[in-house]
C-alpha cells in the first residue's frame, strides 16, 4: 500500500475527530467558541493536508472490507485519491475552513450550547463531505451522500424554534430523500448486474450490462434530488432558512454539487447510455432557465443567490449531460468560490441591515465598502466577465454544450446567461446603490468576517487570471476541443447586455420594472408562484399521500381491526346469552345431572 | 324367601327418595340427608350383592361407606355451619354465588 | 469436551434466579429489587457478550451445547446450544433488557412484582433462542408470552379509541383502547398462535418417525414435500402472528401501546423478532422444501407490512401507535429478508431484527420518558421539546434515522443487504416495497421528530426536564449499539453469516 495513504487519511480523519470530540465531550461542547475553535483548527489541519496531496498529486486507491460475506465482501469502504478528488478535497476544507471561521462572528450572538451545537454538525458536515470526495464505489458515495444530506437537514434546522425553518429543514430532507430512492435502486441493481459498488471495476465492467440505460437513469436521479434539478428544486430556496454561513457552504459550494460530482466521477458510466446523457442535458439547461427566471422576480437576497445556484447547477448538469463533464466540473470548481463568496457577502449585508429583503436595503456601498466590492466581485464573475473565475468555466460550459449539437439547451443557456447578469446586477443595484433607507446605520463587518470573504475574492481572481493564462487546461480540463471563435464574445455580450438591462431598470429608471412585469404578465405571475411547483409538492403530500396513510389508517383501525372486535364481540355476546344457564345453585345441576341420567336409562331401555 | 330383586327395588327407591329430597329440598340440611339416603340406597346394594354372591368385599366397603359418609356428613355440616355464619340462612336459594 | 461452565443455561436462569430472588428476599425494599435486577441481567449480558466474542467461526454449527433428558421415554430433553443467529438475538436481548431495567428504574406501583415477571419473561426469551429442543422451546416461548399479560393488564396505560365505522357496536361491547382489551387481545393472538406452532412441532414429531424432540435430529430426517408446505405455513402463522404479520397485526399496536416502557421494549424490541427467528430457525431451517414453495407468500405478505405499516404510523396522532406501527412496517422488513433466500437477504433479514429490536427499544424508552415528563402520549399537542430535553431529542432523532435507514446506523446495514437480496431473489418487485417502505418511514418519522421537538415550545407544558441518572444508561447504550453496528456491520455479519449460509443452501439444494 502506498506509503502516501495517511495524508488523505488524515484530512478524513481530522473532521472526524473534531465531531467525536464534541459530540462526545459535552462541557466542550457547551462551551461554544471552544468547541469552534477545535472544529477550525482541526478544519486547517485538514485544509493544509488536502492542499499537500493536491501539490504532490497524489494518485491511489485503497479499500477495506465493510460487509463480509461468504464469497468475499458484498461492500467495502476505501479512498480512491485522483485529479478529481485532489480538485474537491482543496475546495471543501478551504470553504469549510472559510465559512467556520466566518461562523464565529456571524453566529456570535448565539448561546454558547448552540453555537457548540453548530460546530458539531460542521464538523460531520466536512467529514462526510470529504468522504464522499474520496469514495471509491457508488455503495461509499451512498453513505456519505446521505450524510450530508442529514447535515444539511440539521444545519438548515438549526433555529429549530422557528416553524419555517423546522419546515424547510424537512422538507429538504424528503425532497432529496425522494432522488436517492431512484439513487439506492439504481444502485442495487447495478451490483446485481455486476457484483460490485467499485468504480474501476464498473467501468471495466459496464459494457456487458442489460438495462443500463434505466439503472443510470435511477441514479441520475439522485443527482437530480442533490443537486437541485427540476423537478426536485424547490427544497434548495427553502433552505435558506439555514444561517447564511451555512447556505453558503452546504447549499450553495459543497453539497448540492455532489450530484455533478458523481455525474463526472461515474461519467465513464454514463457516456454509455447517450440516451440519459441527453436528457441530463436538457433536463439541466431548462433548470438553468426556470431558476434564472424566478430569480430575476425574488426580493430576498438569499433567495436570489439560491436560485442562482440551481441555475448554475443547472449549468454543470447541462456541461456533464453534453458529454464535457470536465467542464462541468470546472464550474463546480470556480461556482464553489465565488458563490460562497456572494452568500458570505450577503451574510454580511444580513449581519449588518437585520434583514433579507433588498428593498428594504439601499446605498450599502458607501456604509460597507469592502463587502460592497467582494460582492461585486462575486457578482462578476458569477455574470461571467473575464477575467474572472466565472467567465472561463461558463465559456466551457457553453463550448460544451455546443460541441455536442444540443442546440435547445445552448439556447437557454445562452438565455440563462443574459438572466443571470439581470439579476445579479438588479440586486447590486437595488441593495448596494439604490438610495439610502432611513433609519438603522449599517456597519462593516468584523474582520472575522471581512477576511474569508477577501481570500475567497482573491482567489476568485487569482483563479480567473490563472485560467486566462494556462488555458483551460490548468483547472483540470483535458481533452476538451477548442470551442469556437465567437462563443467568448456571445457570453461576453450577453453578460453586458444583462448588466445594462439592470442599469437601466434599477439605476436609471429608464425602464420601469413594474410595465415590464406586465408586458410579460403570465410569465412574471407564475415565476412570483415558482410555477406553483411548491403548492403541488404540499398538494401531493397533503393530499395524496397523508390521505391515504389516513384511510389506511382508518382501515386498519376500522376494517382489519375491526373485524376481529366483531368476531369477539360476538364471543362475548354467545357467552352472555349462555351464562344464563348458570344459575349457581347447586340443585339446578343435580337437576340436569339427574335428567341425563334418565335420558340415558331412556335411551338405553329403547335402545336394547 | 326374598330375592335379589326385592333389595335392588328396595335401594333404588331409597335413592329415589334421596334424590327427590336433594332436588326439591330448600334446607342444606335437609339435602344432606338426602344424600344420606342415596349414599344408604348404595349401602342396600353392597350388601344384597355381597349376600347373594357370597362374596364378602361388599360387606367391608360398606363398612367403609359407612365410615367415610360419616366423615363426609361432618365435613357437610361444618360447611353449612360455616355458611350459616356467614350468609345468616342455609337456604339453598339463596346460595347462588356461583351465578354466571 | 465439557466447557468450564454452562455458559447458556446460566444467561438462560439468571434472570428467573433474580425474579425468585426478588420475590422472596426483597419484599418492600425497591431499591434492593432494582439492584437484584440490574445484576442478574447484567449477569446474562456479560456472558452473552463473552460467548458472542468466543464463538468459533471456522468450526460454526451449534456450540456451547449442553444436554440433560428431562423426559426419556417421549425423548423430551433440555438440549442448548447457540449458533452465530442466536448468538445475535441473545446479545439483542441483553441489550434490551439491561436498558430495560434502568428504563423503568422509576416504576413505583408494585415493582417488586413488575420486575419479577419482566424477569421470568426474559428467561423465556433467552431459552426460546438456545434451544434445540423443540418441546422445550415452546415451552420457553408460552413463559415469555404469559407474563405479558400480567404486565400490560396491570402496569399498562389506557387509551382512547372512539368507536366509528360500521363495527362501532363491536368496538363498543369489547372496550377497545383499554389496557385490559390490549393485554387480552395480545395474549388471546399469541396462544393462537402457539396452537399452530404446537401442531406443527407434533406433526414433525410424529412423521420424523423419531425418539426426540431435538431440532439437530429433525434437521437429519427428510420431511414429504407436501407435509413440508402445511407445516411450514402453520409455523409460519404460528409464529409470525409473533412477528406481526398482515393482517395478524393489529394486537401489536395496542399491546405496545398499553404496555408499560420497559415492557414495551421487550416486547417490540425482542419479543417480535422471536417470532420472526422462529420462522427462519424452525420453519425455513427444518423445511427447506417447504419454505421454498412458500416465500411468494411470506414475501408478499412482507411487502404489504411495509408499506401498510408505514402508512399506517404516518396516520396515528399516538406517539406510542406511531412507534408501534413503524415496528409492524420494519418486521416486514425483516420477514422480506428472510424470504428472498438469498444470502444477503437473510443477512439482512437477521441484521434487521438485530437493528430493529435495538432501534424499537429505544424509541419506546424514550417516548416511555416523554410521557413520564409530560402526561401526554398526543403529538400534536406537543411542541418544541427540544429546547427542555436536548439529550431526549438527539436519542430520538438517532432513533428515527435509524429506521429511515441513515448509513452509519444499523438500520440502514440491514435495508441495503435486504434489497441487495430482493433483486436477486425471484420477485423482484419486492425491491420496490422495500425502498417505498424506507421513503415512507423517512415521511412519518421526521415529521413526528419536527412535531415534537422542533418549532416554539408549546405552552401547554412546564418543567420539562432531560433525561435523569439510569435513565441515560438506558439511552447511551441503545444509541452507542446503533451506531456501532451501523459502523462495523462486520462484528454482526461475520458470525450471523456461518449460520444462514449452510441454511440456505439446504433450501437452494435441498
Amino acid at each position: 500500500m502506498a506509503p502516501s495513504i495517511g495524508l488523505p487519511l488524515a484530512v478524513l480523519a481530522l473532521p472526524f475527530i473534531a465531531f467525536v470530540l464534541l459530540a462526545v465531550a459535552a462541557p466542550l461542547r457547551r462551551a461554544g467558541r471552544a468547541a469552534g475553535l477545535v472544529s477550525i483548527l482541526t478544519m486547517a489541519l485538514a485544509f493544509a493536508a488536502a492542499l499537500t496531496v493536491w501539490a504532490r498529486g497524489l494518485v491511489f486507491e485503497a479499500t477495506w472490507t465493510w460487509i463480509p460475506a461468504d464469497g468475499g465482501p458484498i461492500a467495502s469502504v476505501g479512498l480512491m485519491v485522483d485529479s478529481l478528488s485532489q480538485a474537491m478535497l482543496v475546495l471543501v476544507t478551504l470553504v469549510s475552513l472559510l465559512v467556520q471561521i466566518y461562523s464565529l462572528a456571524y453566529l456570535h450572538d448565539e448561546p454558547p450550547a448552540s453555537l457548540g451545537r453548530y460546530y458539531t454538525y460542521q464538523s460531520l458536515f466536512a467529514f462526510s463531505m470529504l468522504g464522499l470526495v474520496l469514495a471509491p464505489g457508488f455503495l461509499q458515495m451512498f453513505i456519505f451522500w446521505e450524510l450530508v444530506g442529514l447535515c444539511s437537514y440539521l444545519l438548515i434546522g438549526y433555529w429549530y424554534e422557528r416553524p419555517a425553518a423546522a419546515r424547510a429543514a424537512v422538507k429538504a430532507f424528503w425532497i432529496t430523500k425522494l432522488g436517492d430512492v431512484g439513487f439506492i435502486i439504481g444502485i442495487v441493481l447495478l451490483w446485481s448486474a455486476t457484483g460490485t459498488f467499485e468504480f474501476t471495476e464498473l467501468f471495466d465492467k459496464a459494457q456487458s450490462v442489460s438495462g443500463l440505460p434505466l439503472i443510470m437513469f435511477l441514479i441520475y436521479l439522485g443527482a437530480v434530488g442533490k443537486s437541485a434539478q427540476f423537478p426536485l428544486h424547490v427544497w434548495l430556496p427553502d433552505a435558506m432558512e439555514g444561517p447564511t454561513p451555512v447556505s453558503a457552504l452546504i447549499h450553495a459550494a459543497t453539497m448540492v454539487t455532489a450530484g455533478v460530482f458523481m455525474v463526472t466521477r461515474a461519467e465513464p458510466l454514463f457516456a454509455l447510455v447517450p440516451e440519459v446523457l441527453t436528457l441530463i442535458a436538457w433536463v439541466g439547461a431548462f433548470t438553468a432557465l426556470l431558476a434564472a427566471t424566478m430569480a430575476c422576480v425574488e426580493g430576498d437576497i438569499k433567495r436570489v443567490l439560491a436560485y442562482s445556484t440551481v441555475s448554475q447547477l443547472g449549468y454543470m448538469m447541462a456541461a456533464a449531460g453534453a458529454g464535457a463533464a470536465q467542464a462541468g466540473f470546472l464550474h463546480l470548481l470556480t461556482h464553489g468560490l465565488f458563490k460562497a463568496l456572494l452568500f458570505l457577502a450577503a451574510g454580511a449585508v444580513i449581519h449588518a441591515v437585520g434583514t433579507n429583503d433588498v428593498f428594504r436595503m439601499g446605498g450599502l456601498f458607501r456604509a460597507m465598502p469592502h463587502t460592497g466590492i467582494v460582492f461585486i466581485v462575486g457578482t462578476l464573475a458569477l455574470a461571467g466577465v473575464p477575467p474572472l473565475a466565472g467567465f472561463f468555466s461558463k465559456e466551457a460550459v457553453l463550448g460544451g454544450v455546443w460541441e455536442a449539437h444540443l442546440t435547445g439547451p445552448f439556447l437557454m443557456l445562452a438565455l440563462t446567461a443574459l438572466l443571470t447578469a439581470f439579476y445579479m446586477f438588479r440586486v447590486v443595484f437595488i441593495a448596494f446603490f439604490g438610495r439610502a433607507h432611513a433609519g438603522g446605520h449599517p456597519h462593516e463587518a468584523p474582520w472575522l468576517m471581512r477576511g474569508p470573504l477577501w481570500i475567497l475574492a482573491l482567489l476568485t481572481v487569482l483563479v480567473g487570471l490563472r485560467l486566462a493564462a494556462g488555458g483551460l487546461a490548468a483547472g483540470g480540463v483535458e481533452g476538451h476541443e477548442e470551442a469556437p471563435g465567437w462563443l467568448a464574445p456571445l457570453s461576453v455580450g450577453l453578460a453586458l447586455a444583462g448588466f445594462l438591462l439592470a442599469w437601466a431598470m434599477y439605476q436609471r429608471g429608464v425602464i420601469e420594472p413594474a410595465r415590464v412585469a406586465t408586458a410579460l404578465g403570465p410569465l412574471d405571475f407564475m415565476a412570483r408562484r415558482r410555477y406553483g411547483l411548491d403548492t403541488l409538492y404540499a398538494g401531493l403530500y397533503r393530499g395524496i399521500m397523508l390521505g391515504f396513510s389516513r384511510l389506511i389508517g382508518w382501515i386498519d383501525r376500522y376494517l382489519v381491526d375491526g373485524l376481529l372486535n366483531v368476531l369477539s364481540a360476538l364471543t362475548l355476546r354467545a357467552g352472555a346469552r349462555l351464562r344464563g344457564i348458570q344459575s349457581g345453585k347447586a340443585q339446578d345441576y343435580v337437576y340436569g345431572v339427574a335428567f341425563g341420567v334418565l335420558l340415558l336409562i331412556v335411551w338405553a331401555q329403547l335402545w336394547r | 324367601m326374598i330375592g335379589l330383586s326385592a333389595y335392588l327395588t328396595l335401594a333404588a327407591l331409597v335413592f329415589s327418595i334421596g334424590l327427590f329430597g336433594v332436588l326439591t329440598r330448600r334446607n342444606a340440611v335437609g339435602i344432606l340427608l338426602g344424600i344420606e339416603l342415596m349414599l344408604n340406597a348404595v349401602n342396600i346394594n353392597l350388601v344384597a350383592f355381597a349376600r347373594f354372591s357370597g362374596n364378602v368385599t361388599g360387606l367391608v366397603f360398606t363398612l367403609f361407606t359407612i365410615a367415610i359418609t360419616v366423615a363426609e356428613v361432618a365435613v357437610g355440616l361444618a360447611i353449612v355451619i360455616a355458611i350459616f355464619r356467614v350468609r345468616r340462612t342455609v337456604e339453598a336459594d339463596r346460595l347462588d354465588l356461583l351465578r354466571g | 469436551m465439557r466447557p468450564l461452565l454452562p455458559e447458556l443455561s446460566i444467561i438462560t436462569w439468571a434472570p428467573f434466579v433474580g425474579a425468585l430472588l426478588i420475590m422472596f428476599t426483597a419484599r418492600h425494599r425497591p431499591r434492593a429489587v432494582r439492584w437484584i435486577a440490574a445484576v442478574t441481567t447484567g449477569i446474562s449480558a456479560v456472558l452473552s457478550i463473552h460467548v458472542y466474542a468466543a464463538y468459533d467461526y471456522e468450526t460454526a454449527g451449534f456450540q456451547f451445547y449442553e444436554k440433560l433428558p428431562l423426559v426419556p421415554p417421549l425423548g423430551i430433553s433440555y438440549e442448548l446450544g447457540a449458533d452465530g443467529i442466536s448468538l445475535l438475538m441473545l446479545l439483542l436481548t441483553s441489550i434490551i433488557i439491561v436498558a430495560g431495567v434502568f428504563a423503568s428504574w422509576t416504576v413505583q406501583v408494585r415493582s417488586q412484582e413488575f420486575y419479577a415477571l419482566l424477569l421470568a419473561l426474559v428467561t423465556g426469551v433467552y431459552g426460546v433462542f438456545v434451544s434445540l429442543d423443540l418441546f422445550v422451546l415452546f415451552l420457553f416461548y408460552e413463559l415469555a408470552v404469559l407474563p405479558m399479560y400480567l404486565l400490560i393488564g396491570i402496569w399498562g396505560s389506557t387509551g382512547e379509541v372512539r368507536p366509528r365505522g360500521v363495527f362501532a357496536w363491536a368496538f363498543r361491547e369489547t372496550g377497545v383502547g383499554t389496557k385490559e382489551y390490549a393485554a387480552m387481545k395480545l395474549t388471546l393472538y399469541l396462544l393462537f398462535g402457539s396452537a399452530f406452532i404446537l401442531v406443527g412441532i407434533f406433526a414433525l414429531y410424529v412423521n420424523a418417525g423419531a425418539t426426540s424432540f431435538s431440532f439437530l435430529d429433525f434437521e437429519a430426517s427428510a420431511f414429504p414435500r407436501g407435509l413440508q408446505r402445511w407445516v411450514f405455513l402453520a409455523f409460519y402463522v404460528g409464529f409470525g402472528i409473533l412477528a406481526g404479520i398482515w393482517p395478524l397485526h393489529t394486537w401489536s399496536p395496542d399491546g405496545h401501546a398499553s404496555a408499560p416502557t420497559a415492557v414495551s421494549m421487550l416486547h417490540a424490541g425482542v419479543l417480535m423478532k422471536l417470532g420472526a427467528y422462529g420462522v427462519v430457525r424452525v420453519g425455513m431451517g427444518l423445511l427447506p422444501e417447504g419454505a421454498a414453495d412458500l416465500a411468494w407468500l411470506v414475501g408478499t405478505i412482507a411487502c404489504v407490512n411495509i408499506v401498510y405499516g408505514a402508512l399506517s404510523s404516518m396516520a396515528q396522532t399516538d406517539l406510542k401507535y406511531v412507534i408501534a406501527y413503524s415496528s409492524v412496517s420494519h418486521m416486514g422488513l425483516v420477514m422480506l429478508g428472510a424470504a428472498t433466500l438469498t444470502e444477503p437477504g437473510l443477512n439482512g433479514s437477521v441484521f434487521q431484527m438485530f437493528a430493529h429490536g435495538v432501534m424499537t427499544g429505544l424509541f419506546f424508552a424514550l417516548v416511555g420518558l416523554v410521557y413520564e415528563k409530560t402526561h401526554s402520549r398526543e403529538i400534536f399537542k406537543m411542541s418544541g421539546f427540544g429546547k427542555a430535553m436536548p439529550g431526549i431529542a438527539t436519542a430520538f432523532t438517532i432513533g428515527g434515522l435509524s429506521s429511515l435507514g441513515l448509513p452509519a446506523t444499523a438500520g440502514f446495514v440491514a435495508e441495503l443487504l435486504t434489497f441487495l437480496g430482493a433483486w436477486r431473489s425471484a420477485h423482484r418487485w419486492w425491491l420496490f416495497a422495500a425502498v417505498a417502505g424506507t421513503f415512507l418511514t423517512a415521511v412519518y418519522v421526521l415529521r413526528v421528530a419536527k412535531q415534537i421537538f422542533w418549532g416554539p415550545p408549546a405552552h401547554a407544558f412546564h418543567h420539562l426536564e432531560d433525561a435523569r441518572g439510569p435513565e441515560w444508561v438506558a439511552l447511551i447504550v441503545l444509541v452507542f449499539v446503533l451506531v456501532l453496528f451501523g459502523m462495523v456491520p462486520g462484528l454482526a455479519i461475520a458470525p450471523v453469516g456461518t449460520a444462514t449460509v449452510p441454511l440456505l443452501s439446504r433450501i437452494v439444494s435441498p
